[in-house]
């Protein structure tokens, strides 16, 4: 164990808080069908770019699918990667998924309606109708409502492109009143600091998009840079990792800690294996099943809910002031 | 030769409290009281005077800690800005004013 592992010794934090994390439930099954995307964003925990090639085979795919129609108390199905709509089966998965009446959610960029595919040049502008005549709930980042803060991390043109986007899911009712199709904003900070207040974001970002662009949205969710990968190798070379940490470590919150959101999901990678939440698959954090790495081809819904989550030092991102999760502050 | 600023030594803020800690005590309560949460001004409408207050008092410290907390409170880079140019405008009204007191004294000086 190295001194940094020490120093952040995040069970033993849990511990002398008297804070215990059991899992909950199992109500959301979080798939990252590939790694491949449209963008390269400098903070992506996941390490995406268009030159990844990860992507689930259609095996995993209907296993899946299969686990879905076999446990009615996993009632979402939350696809993410990359961008997922990239891998050849997203559609089929998220036509199956919703006919076995699943809530299904989409973790969408918002380029990649734009962008051409970048292996095969296909055009994705068919999304926003996909997604309303399945009635996904899309789930999109936004690091701002302005062009500096987003452009920044996500590479120049992305905060114009993602405009049009949006246009666009309005346009077929996302994010309007009445029409049930939920269409939610994500921000995370583009730097080592902590998000402001969710509802006070969320409503400047609401004047902002409707008076800047006519454009209207559900909710935001704020979520906390994870100190893993991509955003840990800049922390690492702006020496700011440090900093980071001692930031998080103070800001320990033990109400976001009782609503971290590896209590009632699991996170299933390319290759079928299970993890605790995305963070953990990124790091190679196998959930352990009697010795061997949790998957999906070996999928037993009652020891996955009386496992030991696995923690390390990136959990303080989740615990941190109001918390953080995939669907937000905690707390 | 060391300088006599080390942006490390913020962290050491609360040595103050050596050789004097109940005074600091009470001043680290009070600072909590006003900066960290939103009261009659929003805890961004604070950071961002704290931000203004930290250029015209040249606090390098106060520099880079008030720009975080002015985009931990949510903040954008033209908030910021105009809040520095806000110092900029006082200052410079500050010296401009002070002109009144030279043109009086002016007067007096010429027959």
């Amino acid at each position: 164990m190295n001194t940094t592992t020490t120093k952040y010794d995040f069970e033993a934090l849990l511990h002398a808080r008297g804070v215990q994390l059991p899992p909950s439930s199992i109500d959301t099954l979080q798939i990252n069908i590939t790694k491949l995307c449209n963008q390269a964003c400098r903070h992506c925990h996941v390490d995406s770019s268009p030159a990844r090639t990860e992507k689930m085979s259609r095996e995993g795919v209907e296993k899946c699918l299969e686990i879905l129609a076999a446990h009615a108390g996993i009632k979402n199905i939350d696809v993410t990667g990359g961008a997922p709509e990239l891998h050849p089966d997203f559609d089929y998965l998220v036509e199956r998924a919703t006919a076995l009446g699943k809530h299904v959610m989409v973790r969408h960029n918002l380029t990649v309606q734009l962008d051409p595919h970048p292996q095969t040049g296909e055009s994705k502008e068919y999304l926003p109708e996909f997604f309303a005549r399945h009635r996904c709930e899309v789930i999109s980042s936004l690091p701002y409502y302005q062009e500096y803060f987003t452009d920044a991390q996500r590479g120049d043109g992305v905060f114009q492109k993602s405009i049009e986007a949006m246009r666009r899911l309005n346009a077929v009712g996302y994010g309007i009143e009445g029409s049930g199709l939920i269409f939610n904003l994500v921000y995370n900070p583009v730097g080592p600091y902590l998000p402001a207040a969710q509802a006070t974001l969320e409503a400047d970002y609401k004047r902002e998009l409707q008076q800047k662009f006519g454009l209207t949205f559900n909710g935001l969710f704020t979520i906390t840079n994870m100190p893993i990968n991509r955003f840990k190798l800049h922390l690492m070379k702006s020496e700011q990792y440090e900093s980071y940490m001692e930031k998080l470590l103070a800001a320990f919150n033990p109400a976001a800690a009782a609503g971290v959101m590896c209590r009632n999901i699991i996170s299933v990678d390319h290759d079928g294996y299970i993890y605790d939440c995305d963070f953990n698959q990124m790091l190679g954090m196998h959930i352990d099943d009697a010795g061997r790495p949790a998957s999906i081809f070996d999928f037993d819904f009652d020891r996955l809910l009386r496992r030991r989550i696995r923690f390390d030092s990136h959990c303080l991102g989740c615990t941190a002031g109001a918390g953080s999760s995939c669907g937000g502050a905690t707390s | 030769m060391s300088n006599y600023y080390e942006s490390k030594d913020l962290e050491k803020f609360g040595a103050i409290g050596k050789h004097a800690k109940p005074l600091a005590d009470e001043f680290f309560k009070y600072y909590g009281m006003v900066t960290g949460q939103d009261g009659a001004l929003t805890k961004r409408e604070k950071a961002l005077i704290a931000l203004a207050i930290s250029h015209s008092e040249k606090c390098p410290y106060c520099i880079d800690a008030y720009t975080t907390a002015c985009l931990e409170a949510g903040a954008n880079p033209e908030q910021m800005m105009e809040a520095v140019h806000v110092a900029a405008v006082m200052k410079a009204g500050i010296t401009l004013v002070h002109g009144v007191q030279m043109q009086n004294h002016l007067q007096k000086m010429v027959l």
